[in-house]
């Protein structure tokens, strides 16, 4: 029972932000670019602002695997790398927390993009 | 002859809406099923490596999704979800690893260096310099605040 309340909760926040996302897209008519941008910065402002740390606590992946996670981890980096390393942990901390992601995706797409031919022509 | 403002008006009154209902509860449904993915993601990596920390796990499961995300757009599978959920293909992790690997598969036929490597970043660049600059920042105020 408890596990079903935490998917319930993972579902509902996740599928809430995708939501509002869809809202953008459908009254602004913004590219997808834009808007993974601008989740992104909602990310690093609510890690900053420390509303994001209480999110997490209750939905969990519902708000770490939308884009705002990503945000979120960059920001957290750079206040750790300054914590730990000082002004070099300014600049260093942000991209070394999100590395991993960072390099599984490139990398990921670097083969797939060499094996795979494109079946749509969308981009 | 009509005028800008008419013509626009007109434009806008004629071009295809994307229908608002069924497009958010396409958007939420799937949007919510990928985040109960990674969620489950999580757990399971949990059972596995009992002694791997919450911070370990996170990260574990961000990749396997990037890599997923990656894994479905080569099958050709996530850019006709992406046409169906719109946002909630787009928002979660998943869509940015989408949106690394869709432009290196559309322009394969252009080589490697030129068009795979460069290519890559058509859509994730502003997303990769906005991130990083947007870090540099914080770390930059964080480090003469704090």
């Amino acid at each position: 029972m408890e596990i079903f309340l935490t998917y319930l909760k993972v579902f509902a926040v996740g599928g809430l932000v995708c939501l509002i996302g869809q809202i953008l897209i459908n009254k602004t008519k913004m590219s997808s670019a834009r808007i993974l941008v601008l989740y992104l910065l909602a990310g690093v402002v609510l890690e900053v602002t420390g509303a994001f740390e209480p999110m997490k606590q209750f939905a969990g992946s519902g708000v770490t695997i939308p884009i705002m996670g990503f945000g979120s981890n960059l920001a957290k980096g750079a206040l750790e790398g300054v914590a730990e390393k000082g002004f070099m942990g300014a600049i260093a901390g942000g991209m070394s927390a999100v590395a991993a992601g960072l390099t599984t995706a490139i990398v990921c797409g670097f083969i797939f993009g060499l094996i795979a031919k494109s079946r749509s022509k969308k981009i | 002859m009509i005028d800008r403002i008419e013509y626009q008006k007109y434009v806008s009154d004629n071009q295809p809406k994307s229908p608002m209902v069924r497009t958010l509860i396409a958007a939420f449904i799937v949007g919510g099923i990928i985040c109960c993915i990674g969620e489950g993601i999580g757990d399971i990596l949990k059972l596995i490596f009992k002694d791997m920390s919450e911070k370990d796990v996170a990260t574990w499961e961000s990749c396997i999704m990037i890599f997923l995300g990656s894994f479905f757009t080569a099958l050709g599978l996530y850019d006709k979800l992406g046409h169906y959920a719109g946002g909630g293909s787009i928002i979660p992790i998943t869509g940015f690893a989408n949106s690394v690997t869709s432009p290196a598969m559309e322009y394969n036929r252009e080589g490697v260096f030129f068009g795979i490597c460069a290519k890559m970043f058509v859509i994730a660049g502003p997303i990769i310099v906005f991130g990083v600059t947007a870090s540099f920042i914080v770390g930059f105020i964080g480090y003469f605040v704090v």
